[in-house]
């Protein structure tokens, strides 16, 4: 192998295309759908004539709905996987959420997602131009399925921040590819809440477009019963000097719940100067889950500033909670106290207050927890 | 005035080889105000006794009592124990990532006070304990045990002692690891919660060192799971001298 010849890479996608029918069928043989029962998704495979395209609901003037070959919508981004390939192939229309350049939005954009047949099909494009900054909650339908693309593009100098609330009872199953393209010296901030639904699939994914870019993404999520969660993450570092932060908590309450974190980061050769760190840790509050962390690190260069990473599933600590019981703290409190502070770092980081307290009480509650005054929210100032 | 009363203390523990009893007949009763130091060598079942007390799930009690002014302290669960007074300053206090120490010492205060501290007495309360012990006031934003140092560790156990002022405090081990300088803060805490609180102290220690700077009305030597001699400040002077071997040979 000559120096110029760049060595296999794994874990960058292998084929992108409009067409579902560019990628082979799912099976559990193949790295990215090894973990997926295949079964628990079958329908949403191939295109489905019933199918709706999803619908929407905001306040924001910011928020249209535009026919899929609008100019501003990203001219050359193609899913990655077949099930984004489908409900490209299938939407004639796109939620776009446009904010122009020299913009600076106050408060959130909201969209209220609405699934309006058994299967909707989603695309949703996030544009926010140079030297902007907007905030972007996207509240998912879980009554339903949904098969979506989100892409978000990061304007050079721009302050990106978008968080997917992915909430509710029913079991619907969603499966979403959210692709970020980080522009220029722009901050990007992505955050995933993943509660509700009966199979979810989130495959996030960072492209950087110019140098200096740096990317964040969070993600908490919460499985019991029979749920599956997947987030399968992958971070393509080709352009110098960026950075990416990938930090994934997860509780995983009950039942037969099986959670799955895969995170690539791929470090190009010409991503010099770069630093990279991806971490998830995963909570067992009972014996039946399961959870499996899979971190991948690829390095084609070692000019670079930091690149590291971090997995840990753990039990309940009955030291904790001995401790915590031993200074008059309840048993109730004192797990509530260890499930807040394990979500802290994650949930401390959505600045919409209300938002915040929202995700929060949906844990406790789904924990069993009743909402309590006797635990602080957060740090008190003394 | 409150009594703490341990009468004929059996506990065990379970491990893959089965079943080992740790207390083996342990007598002690601490009055308010007084300081009992219980000293022994290691492995000798000194700190499975501050453990018991606070009531580990860990370990088995096969017989005998602990009663905190006649309520039977065995019959009740952790936190109701805490609640009702008794107090363990933790030889390894764990962390608890995610969790300040200001929202976990209010969460405490509020179990153990039965309602939430008024927040401007609070915050003054809080403050004036932290400096009393020379600690930085940042201390209060960081995280419950997370990446402290081990003076540091054992400043908030002192700390949350002085918040939460039990009738009877159990200190496992509270000098080990301190340097000298650390050490005086601890024992200064230790000293001044008596004199203002009228506690009674059950200080659980290896080496006779922080008796330089507490002084106890007591002094037992612990061996093999139950206390073989009682006497007062002067036996630690003994243990100093001829440490521990006499009493270990002699227990055989």
């Amino acid at each position: 192998m000559s120096l110029a010849e760049a060595p296999p890479r794994d874990h960058a996608p292998a084929v992108r295309s409009l067409n579902f029918q560019d990628f082979m069928d799912p099976s559990n043989r193949e790295e990215e759908w090894k973990f997926t029962p295949l079964e628990r998704i079958s329908g949403l495979l191939e295109p489905i004539g019933s199918a709706s395209g999803i619908g929407w609901a905001s306040t924001s003037p910011y928020v249209s709905e535009v026919a899929i070959d609008d100019p501003r919508l990203h001219d050359s981004w193609t899913p990655t996987d077949r099930v984004g390939a489908v409900a490209r192939g299938a939407v004639t229309k796109a939620i776009l959420i446009d904010v122009p350049k020299d913009i600076v939005v106050d408060g959130s954009i909201v969209v209220d997602l609405k699934a309006l047949a058994a299967v909707s099909y989603a695309h949703i494009e996030v544009v926010v131009g140079e030297f902007s900054s907007a905030t972007v909650v996207i509240r998912h339908d879980v009554s339903a399925d949904v098969v979506g693309n989100l892409v978000v593009q990061a304007g050079a100098e721009s302050d990106v921040k978008v968080l997917s609330v992915l909430d509710g009872d029913a079991t619907g199953r969603q499966l979403w590819q959210w692709h970020t393209i980080v522009g220029r010296n722009a901050t990007s901030f992505g955050l995933s809440i993943a509660l509700g639904g009966e199979v979810v699939r989130m495959v996030p994914s960072v492209e950087y477009s110019a140098p200096g870019g740096s990317a964040v993404m969070l993600g908490a999520f919460l499985a019991d019963g029979s749920q599956y969660q997947e987030h399968r993450l992958f971070v393509d570092h080709a352009q110098p000097n960026c950075t990416s932060y990938v930090a994934y908590k997860g509780a995983l309450a009950g039942g037969t719940a099986h959670t799955v974190w895969v995170g690539d980061v791929l470090v190009r050769r010409a991503a010099t100067g770069i630093e990279t760190y991806e971490m998830n840790r995963n909570l067992l509050l009972a014996d039946g889950p399961r959870a499996d962390s899979v971190p991948n690190l690829e390095l084609e260069t070692g000019d670079v500033v930091g690149a590291g990473h971090a997995s840990t599933t753990g039990r309940f600590d009955d030291e904790q909670l001995f401790y915590l019981q031993s200074r008059g703290i309840p048993e109730r409190v004192a797990r509530q106290l260890v499930v807040r502070g394990f979500f802290a770092d994650v949930l401390s980081k959505i600045s919409d207050e209300g938002l915040r307290r929202e995700i929060l009480g949906r844990i406790e509650q789904r924990l069993g927890m009743e909402s309590t005054s006797e635990v602080e929210d957060g740090g008190l100032d003394v | 005035m409150s009594v703490l009363k341990i009468t004929d203390l059996h506990a065990s523990i379970d491990t893959e080889a089965g079943t080992k009893e740790i207390l083996r007949g342990v007598n002690l009763t601490i009055e308010s105000g007084q300081i009992h130091a219980v000293m022994g060598p290691n492995g000798s079942g000194k700190s499975t006794l501050a453990y018991v007390i606070a009531g580990h799930p860990k370990y088995t009690v096969t017989s005998g009592s602990i009663t905190l002014d006649g309520a039977d302290v065995l019959a009740m669960s952790v936190d109701e124990r805490a609640r009702a007074g008794l107090f363990l300053a933790m030889q390894y206090p764990v962390e608890i990532p995610g969790v300040s120490v200001s929202n976990f010492l209010r969460t405490s205060a509020t179990a153990i006070r039965g309602e939430a501290p008024k927040l401007r007495t609070w915050i003054g309360e809080v403050k004036e304990a932290m400096k009393d012990l020379q600690m930085d006031p940042t201390f209060a934003e960081r995280n419950v045990n997370e990446g402290f140092s081990g003076g540091e560790k054992k400043r908030h156990e002192i700390l949350q002692m002085s918040l939460l002022k039990p009738k009877f405090a159990v200190l496992d081990e509270t000098d080990s690891g301190l340097d000298v300088d650390a050490l005086k803060v601890v024992a200064e805490g230790v000293n001044a919660f008596r004199e203002t609180s009228d506690a009674g102290t059950l200080l659980i220690t290896h080496y006779t060192r922080i008796l330089k700077y507490i002084k106890p009305d007591f002094v037992h030597v612990f061996v093999d799971g139950r206390i073989v001699e009682s006497g007062g400040p002067e036996l630690a002077d003994v243990l100093e001298a001829d440490g521990y071997e006499r009493f270990t040979s002699a227990s055989v």
